[in-house]
């Protein structure tokens, strides 16, 4: 039997209200789980259902108002202090007057890292993410994609261990985000980080992770949590097995369920 | 030149100045027109309608002077006189420039100086733009006076009390935007610094500035402009020794009018420069942060 792996991100009966001029907005109520060593574990769920917010919480982006997590062992601001976490946003929020390898070394920079070490990282993060050659680019000269694929060599040039993605292929169109799915794949296999990502797309959620995550909104909660079967080589025909098909339906059967009272 | 660039920027500009040129000498035969009629029959002179015309442009005073006077007059003084010679709108564009750029330069690192104030202690936030805003508001014609006055009394003459309310008058749209131009940077990339756990003086340094600088220059495009009103509103209370004010001031005394136009074309000039020179460094300032090319 295999020994289980560290604990990463450990959430219990954790709830966030907003104080809101309309009254209080629960995004998050009583949400338990427990991210290991390794995972890709995707959230999926409407808009509202506090996906993000979960993932601000753990990037100490949003302080939780119930319960308990715990990242690396730690709050989530001491594991923010100790720069636990890369993290990818929605947009690639590239700063527009620094080139492409200036944008990578800008966490190094930040931390402390010697100009010989930034050097070796960038070229490093930025091969991962097949951007050899275009360190030297503004971000308005690369496409939507690249521009994506680069934030995510900044977030990974600092060896976090955890990588937290928040719709980081949204706004991208179906066939670069087949191809940038598939790269994330091959990147998680190479660097064993563990990763959380947010998504709205079933077959997207379904291709990346080991476990997905279905929440529903208001109260913003997880209703089902689905153990990929999946192997871990996967190829983007995988998706037209009868496995995935059947876990991408428990998928949608998990997220018509949070959703059928409500009509 | 590329010739739709010509069609497209010069014919437009030139259009518009020989439809000012030729209102400009219409106006000045029906203005100069009354005196030179009236001198005319005083003189018992009887001219034909072309040399009535050619007179009203000729009058060594005139209500308005035809443009090609105050060209004359422009000439003579910039290029054929010494730099150095009172006369010379060279030199008195020179004492107005000096203390422009001075009171320029203290108002935009003021400005700058609030602006970082304002963005970063809360206290400076709520008590200070008020008391900006009502600075603006008092006419600089009432309260230049009083700066040379008050200065003159503790023996603070010459070029500092003028740059002063140069930079009264700039440091202002130069607080405005720098106070916008920190605060731009977006949420998602204040949140990427919280992510690095980047102090605030990182963040500021890498962040902020950077994203406030076309603020900066557009600010002070604005600010040089200003400096210079400043400048030659400066000039009037010192009792006109030198500078474009002091010219316009000692035309206005003598009534010569081509001085004065002379010397307000001059103002303008200074001003298209000094504008320009801020537009040109906020371009290679723009390039070298990796600006698009428009």
């Amino acid at each position: 039997m295999s020994v289980t792996p560290p604990s990463v991100v450990s959430a219990r009966k954790l709830g966030l209200t907003f104080q809101t001029g309309d009254g209080p907005v629960h995004a998050l109520s009583n949400v338990d789980l427990e991210v290991r060593k390794g995972d890709f574990v995707s959230f999926i769920g409407p808009s509202g259902c506090g996906k993000t917010t979960f993932l601000r919480v753990i990037a100490d982006l949003e302080k939780n108002t119930d319960g308990e997590i715990t990242v690396n062992g730690m709050t989530p601001e001491e594991a923010r202090k100790s720069r636990s976490y890369g993290y990818v946003f929605q947009a690639p929020a590239l700063y527009p007057w620094r080139t492409i390898e200036k944008n990578v070394a800008l966490p190094l920079e930040i931390m402390g890292h010697s100009a010989a070490e930034r050097a070796k990282r960038i070229e490093r993060t930025l091969d991962l993410v097949n951007l050899s050659g275009f360190g030297k680019k503004y971000p308005w000269q690369l496409s939507g994609g690249m521009q994506q694929r680069a934030s995510i060599a900044r977030a990974l040039a600092f060896d976090a261990d955890l990588l937290l993605m928040d719709e980081p292929f949204g706004a991208l169109d179906e066939i670069v985000r087949d191809h940038l799915n598939a790269q994330l794949l091959k990147l998680w296999a190479r660097t064993e980080k563990t990763i959380c990502f947010v998504t709205h797309s079933i077959p997207e959620a379904v291709y990346l992770s080991t476990r997905i995550v279905v929440m529903s909104p208001r109260p913003g909660r997880v209703t089902d949590v689905i153990e990929s079967t999946l192997p871990k080589e996967r190829p983007l025909e995988i998706r037209e097995t009868p496995e995935f098909l059947e876990i991408a339906h428990r998928v949608r059967e998990g997220l018509r369920a949070g959703h059928s009272y409500e009509e | 030149m590329k010739p739709d660039s010509f069609t497209q920027r010069v014919v437009p500009v030139l259009t518009i100045l020989i439809l000012i040129v030729a209102v400009w000498y219409v106006a000045a035969y029906l203005m100069n027109a009354p005196f030179q009629r009236d001198l005319d029959r005083r003189g018992n002179v009887t001219s034909t309608a072309m040399e009535f015309i050619s007179k009203t442009m000729a009058q060594p005073k005139p209500v308005l002077p035809a443009p090609h006077q105050v060209a004359q007059n422009l000439f003579e003084n910039t290029f054929l006189r010494r730099v150095t010679s009172n006369r010379s709108l060279v030199y008195h564009a020179w004492v107005t420039l000096s203390s422009t750029v001075a009171g320029f330069t203290m108002g935009t690192l003021l400005g700058i100086l609030i602006a970082v104030g304002i963005v970063h202690v809360k206290a400076l936030d709520r008590s200070l733009m008020p008391w900006i805003i009502a600075s603006q508001t008092i006419p600089i014609l009432a309260i230049a006076p009083m700066v040379i006055v008050v200065l003159a009394a503790v023996n603070i003459t010459g070029l500092l009390p003028k740059a002063l309310i140069s930079t009264y008058l700039s440091f202002f749209p130069v607080a405005v935007g720098m106070v916008k131009g920190l605060r731009s940077p977006e949420l998602i990339q204040l949140d990427l610094m919280r992510t690095y756990n980047a102090s605030a003086a990182q963040t500021f340094w890498k962040l902020r500035v950077p994203a406030s600088i076309p603020f900066l220059f557009t600010s002070m495009k604005v600010a040089i402009a200003a400096s210079l009103v400043g400048a030659i509103v400066g000039e009037l209370p010192t009792g006109a020794v030198a500078g474009i004010g002091s010219k316009l001031l000692a035309g206005a005394y003598y009534s010569q009018t081509i001085d004065i136009w002379a010397a307000l074309i001059a103002g303008s000039v200074l001003a298209a420069l000094l504008v320009t020179i801020v537009g040109i460094v906020a371009r290679i300032v723009d390039r070298s942060m990796g600006g698009r090319p428009a």
